[in-house]
């Protein structure tokens, strides 16, 4: 294995490009030709449309066209409808409201799109989008998920008689209550898991062409997966998938939102071929606030009861999500299917009642976002952990060596029927412990004392599923001069698989890291059974289809290589490039050279040496990311701030193919944790239902000053045990740890004053205020 | 209105609109798209170019104010032979991007930021980057990069 | 953002005659604050008038006991003057705490007083160290400048030349950063002159004000330990979804103490 091979901290491929400005995002593509779309956008959280008044738009100089929704189903858009189906106990299907593209009847959220102008410049387009007039009728609206759950509520979508979408139990609850009932020890807790922007720092982007001589449109978009988005836009424009050619250039972060049915990129594509001229939107920051999927939006309500050695028996968790006013793909999906699937996360708790209810309200829809329902699910368990330890009196590290499944027990089929491969928690725990200096901390203590500081710190362990959708294809390409392309199915947005696969490639096919190319994101190249980049996928499982591709290469190879020696096919050994029989030897681009040529060919073989393989995981072949993050911080009692000082992470991502990489997926997944637990907050106008949080200058971005530096870890004895590559997914563990670890550090830096728990974001404010009231308690 | 500036070392005449912004003049009539915008607030620092040798946030700027300056945008911040600036090195080695959005920004930034401050210390750094924001890569390696260029700086 | 004339004047009697003449004109300093208001389309003004070239608006000089600083001069450029540093280092402290590096190369001192964001971080200075704000009619002082949410004193057509600020004893700028926006949620700006003390709040109510109580406390004991028990009362305070009243009272507080501790 050479510097360049798996496991080495190779520097990226992609960076030179990038970092001289050849970057290609969806924005730096123009057509000649080519009009600008501007959206008219509810102002209105809730509201019937009366009429929609066009003319004065189409008079603005530069304004070409105004289509509103009409315009668009007649021209064949089709509604959304939510891909989920969730039944309750009694059978009852989840009520799912139709979403159509550019709604003409009624505006269910503040910036829903309404209408669309063409223009011939932005401002044109701008200038038209602003004297659209549609005669509105207020209508009541409902932003609060906790509100909105209550059988007083209003109902956002009359024709279902209730907000709540369907009241989904992973079973009856009595044997649960019983048992929670009867234990020596209960710890209850109500938790708000805030909603947040997701905010790539690209805006989102969507540029269509249509080419008459072909009726092809090809849309231009930042997705996380061009294939699946051929798909859902072909389905949403009520074409043949094969009339959509979807190119993905560079994307600016995913983070689990791009690849949506979004009505504006439907929009555009739609229109593109309606009008036959190019199309573009770019969409300001403050657009995408109110058009890109928001992310969690949780209220939690948990019990647990445990034994007198604080072993938990049993766990009850109900959980109120707020879908938005539709749902997307995956809304109600991500505390039933990603939460629901993974709790209680890391525990050996076999008796569990887990309810969920997802309900409607007047504000943007919610969809996957960084974790996507297995945050939720770690914080929910590990706050109920801490609290769990107060209740026993027990430390945070001992309740949970006593209920993280141990070692012993793997594998380890949960409740939920997966099977947890492999994992050493405890261990994994304790030696975090270690690394963070734990005991050492009552010395830091008296010295952050010293300068008035509290100083706290925080534990959490974590269990996740990483995986996504149970098929990939990737394809591998050695052309007759021996160079290697890798046409992948997966779609790399900042998680640096140009460099990660050609790592692979050149282990196992020998080839010069710098002889392998890449090519993602078009449908026309990407594998037919591409699918994407999401839920911490693509080291298994576009790695595992590289490696079969590989695989496949080498088999072939084997039988070109014997005919050129002129050996049986079964004496070839192949070994870092070469293929040998005996002390005879051809080295792989020889045979990729003869591969070209049908006359060096074994009869009956294809030219070519050029191989995809579509995986397909098996049911049981999950792989289960885990770890345990250590956060300490200095809260300033007076003002309430908070600063993190340390922060140690020692994580379970099985086999690390790039460190360097590997390592900037932790970092960049505790930020967003980090973000979400000090600075985030997507706050709603009880009344008006206006998104108060509609710009960087109030929804808080956390900055390289919120952070400290990250002593990341990885463990080297996990390696996953249902994959050839034994790679666990990286990318979403930080934003599962952190949260609770910071929480847990602040909680722990009160505990002078009592305080137990704080709703992130934990602003200066909050913490003063729980401070305050702690103080006005105890004199009390 | 006309304008005449220098970019990345090129001296250019234009006639541009009163109103368009400069990241939009380097982006659509220049066709040097390696600035970004990433905002409508001027807080993400992904539009930061060099005016005059100082890093300002071009999105927030007209064309016609840059009348007469001398502009670096991350296109021209590499040497003509294509040596990279230590900064931009100093992200390869570090791991200082993933999407690569922010990143010209960033580089921009962190190149103002070695010029002034060498051998800056961390907690510098990090509030010197209070412009510029990352989704991406928890800023851990682009602090270390800056470090590592700053203390470069310090040195030479 | 919606078209307007673009002027770019080099003499001020020009500014002050296209100020007369067009119908809804707009100064452009650095921008920082005017552009992004266009951008948002939250004003459309008929015309902009850059001040960039005019002769006699940029440069930090002393003159006796006062250093002057031109309304055009960039707030890096004031954070960064050995001159300002040895004048009031807590006036160059404030200057390279607003907004960010970048935004500091552009946004000028003139323009932030101008504007009188109630969140902005100079009208603490202007108010605290007892500034005069030099026009091109007149002399305003400080106490007279900031009358209300985002207003001040200023006339139509009169412009900013410059800021005037005596030297205090001793000065310091305690500031309670806004984690979004960079904008001061409070900020406090304590100076010690020669039998007073002068203490200025900014961004906890509609403009820059001096709380009387606070002063004369500090004034007659200049100690953290003075200002104890003292209240601001949040009835004249702002209140928003990032801080409450209550707490921009009590936050005052504490970086008055702290500021005063520094220094004492």
């Amino acid at each position: 294995m050479g510097q360049y091979g798996i496991g080495q901290p190779v520097r990226r491929k992609e960076d030179v490009r990038l970092l001289t400005g050849k970057g290609r995002y969806t924005d730096d593509i123009h057509f000649d030709g080519q009009l600008w779309a501007a959206f008219f956008r509810s102002p209105h959280a809730h509201a019937k449309i009366n009429a929609i008044h066009s003319q004065a738009a189409l008079s603005v100089p530069g304004v070409r066209h105004v289509f509103t929704g009409d315009d668009l189903r007649q021209g064949g858009m089709k509604p959304i409808v939510a891909d989920i189906n969730f039944t309750d106990r009694a059978g009852n299907k989840m009520f799912k409201p139709l979403r159509h593209i550019l709604p003409s009847d009624r505006a269910c959220y503040v910036g829903e799109p309404l209408v669309m102008v063409l223009g011939d410049s932005p401002e044109a387009a701008r200038a038209g989008a602003e004297v659209i007039d549609i005669d509105f009728e207020t209508l009541p609206n409902v932003t609060s998920t906790a509100k909105a759950a209550s059988p007083h509520a209003y109902v956002i979508h009359p024709e279902h008689g209730s907000n709540v979408a369907v009241h989904w139990e992973n079973s009856a609850s009595d044997e649960v209550d019983a048992l929670i009932a009867a234990a020596p020890h209960k710890v209850k807790i109500h938790l708000v898991n805030n909603r947040l922007i997701v905010a790539p720092m690209e805006p989102r982007c969507a540029v269509a062409t249509y080419d008459e001589t072909q009726d092809l449109i090809t849309l231009y978009s930042p997705t996380q997966g061009v294939r699946p988005a051929q798909v859902s836009f072909a389905g949403l424009l009520g074409i043949d998938k094969k009339k959509l050619r979807v190119i993905s250039l560079d994307v600016g972060g995913g983070f689990g939102i791009r690849s949506k049915r979004y009505p504006e990129t439907a929009a555009v594509a739609w229109a593109a071929k309606q009008i036959k001229r190019p199309v573009k939107w770019r969409g300001d920051r403050s657009e995408t606030f109110v058009s890109d999927h928001h992310g969690r939006d949780q209220v939690n309500d948990a019990i647990m009861g445990l034994d007198q050695n604080g072993r938990v028996i049993a766990l009850r968790v109900e959980t109120i999500v707020n879908v938005g006013a539709y749902s997307g793909d995956n809304g109600p999906r991500l505390p039933i299917d990603g939460g629901g699937r993974i709790i209680p996360c890391g525990y050996d708790i076999e008796k569990f009642y887990f309810s969920v209810k997802p309900v409607y309200t007047n504000t943007v829809p919610t969809d996957t976002y960084r974790g996507a329902g297995r945050p939720e699910a770690n914080f929910i368990m590990e706050r109920l952990m801490d609290a769990a330890a107060q209740e026993c009196g027990l430390t945070r590290d001992e309740i949970r060596r006593r209920n993280l499944i141990p070692l012993s027990k793997m594998p380890y089929r949960t409740q939920m029927n997966f099977v947890y491969d492999s994992g050493d928690f405890i261990g994994t725990m304790d030696k975090t412990l270690e690394l963070a200096d734990w005991n050492g901390f009552a010395v830091r203590r008296k010295e952050s004392e010293k300068r008035g500081k509290l100083r706290g710190i925080g534990l959490a362990s974590f269990v996740e599923q990483a995986g996504g959708r149970p098929t990939e294809e990737m394809r591998v390409k050695i052309d007759a001069n021996g160079r290697a392309t890798v046409f992948a199915g997966t779609f790399s947005h900042g998680q640096g698989h140009e460099t990660v696969y050609a790592q692979m490639v050149n282990d196992y096919l020998g080839i010069d890291f710098d002889e392998i190319d890449f090519v993602q994101g078009d449908t026309d190249t990407t594998p037919p059974g591409g699918v994407g980049t999401f839920g911490s996928r693509s080291s298994m499982m576009g790695g595992v289809a590289i490696r079969r591709s590989c695989g496949q290469i080498i088999v072939k190879g084997k039988k070109i290589a014997a005919h050129l020696l002129q050996a049986d096919p079964d004496t070839v050994i192949y070994e870092n490039g070469l293929f040998r029989v005996g002390v005879s030897s051809i080295t792989i681009q020889e045979v990729a050279r003869a591969a070209s040529d049908p006359a060096k060919l074994p009869e009956g073989l294809k030219p070519g040496l050029d191989e995809s393989n579509l995986f397909e995981r098996e049911p049981d072949m999950n792989n289960f990311p885990n770890g345990c993050h250590i956060c300490e911080v200095e809260v300033d009692p007076d003002l309430g701030t908070i600063q993190i000082v340390k922060y140690t992470a020692l994580d379970d991502c099985g086999v690390v193919l790039n460190p360097l990489i590997v390592h900037g997926q932790v970092y960049g997944g505790v930020a967003q944790g980090i973000g979400q637990a000090l600075t985030e907050d997507a706050v709603y106008d009880e009344e008006s239902g206006q998104l108060l949080t509609g710009s960087f200058m109030d929804y808080g971005m956390p900055r390289a000053h919120h952070l400290s530096m990250i002593e990341a870890h990885f463990t080297d004895d996990q390696p996953c045990k249902t994959n050839d590559l034994g790679v666990k997914g990286a990318g979403e563990a930080g934003a599962c740890g952190a949260p609770p670890a910071f929480v847990s550090a602040v909680c722990d830096a009160l505990s002078p004053y009592g305080i137990q728990h704080i709703d992130m974001p934990l602003t200066p404010e909050r913490v003063w205020s729980a401070i305050a009231q702690a103080k006005a308690h105890q004199a009390a | 209105m006309n304008i005449t500036l220098t970019v990345n070392g090129q001296t250019l005449t234009r006639d541009v609109a009163p109103y368009l912004l400069l990241a939009d003049f380097l982006r659509d009539e220049l066709r040097l798209t390696g600035t970004h915008v990433g905002c409508d607030t001027t807080q993400c620092g992904c539009c930061i170019i060099h005016l005059n040798e100082k890093a300002v946030k071009s999105c927030t700027m007209l064309a016609v104010q840059a009348d007469g300056a001398q502009l670096t945008t991350i296109e021209g911040l590499a040497r003509a032979d294509g040596t990279l600036h230590p900064v931009q090195e100093a992200f390869r080695d570090h791991h200082g991007l993933q999407c690569g959005f922010c990143t010209p920004g960033m580089v921009m930034m962190g190149a103002d930021i070695v010029r002034r401050l060498p051998g800056a210390d961390e907690e510098t750094i990090r509030h010197q980057l209070e412009g510029n924001i990352c989704r991406c890569t928890g800023y851990q390696g682009i602090v270390e990069a800056i470090m590592d260029a700053s203390s470069q700086a310090k040195a030479s | 953002m919606q078209a307007f004339t673009y002027h770019r004047p080099t003499d001020l009697s020009d500014v002050v005659k296209i100020l007369a003449d067009c119908e809804d004109p707009k100064l452009l300093a650095g921008g920082m604050t005017l552009l992004p208001t266009l951008k948002q389309r939250l004003a459309a003004p008929s015309d902009l008038i850059d001040l960039a070239r005019i002769q006699n608006l940029h440069g930090i000089c002393e003159d006796k006991s006062e250093i002057v600083i031109g309304a055009m001069t960039c707030h890096a450029d004031v954070a960064a003057s050995a001159l300002v540093r040895a004048f009031c280092p807590a006036l160059a402290d404030l200057a390279g705490q607003i907004g960010d590096p970048a935004v500091r190369h552009r946004g000028t001192i003139g323009g932030s007083v101008a504007n009188a964001d109630p969140a902005a971080d100079y009208p603490a200075a202007v108010l605290g160290l007892n500034a005069i704000i030099e026009t091109n009619q007149r002399r305003i002082k400080a106490d007279d400048f900031f009358t209300g949410l985002f207003e001040t004193a200023l006339e139509p057509g009169e412009i900013i030349t410059a800021l005037r600020f005596p030297r205090p004893h001793k000065a310091q700028y305690q500031k309670f950063r806004h984690p979004a926006s960079g904008y001061a949620v409070v900020g406090v700006m304590v100076a010690q002159f020669a039998g007073a003390t002068r203490l200025a709040i900014t961004g906890a109510g509609p403009n820059a004000f001096r709380p009387a109580a606070l002063e004369e406390a500090l004034t007659r004991s200049f100690t953290a330990k003075a200002l104890e028990g003292l209240q601001l009362d949040p009835d004249e305070l702002l209140s928003d979804m990032h801080a409450s009243a209550a707490y921009r009272a009590h936050v005052a507080l504490v970086l008055a103490q702290r500021a005063v501790g520094l220094i004492a």
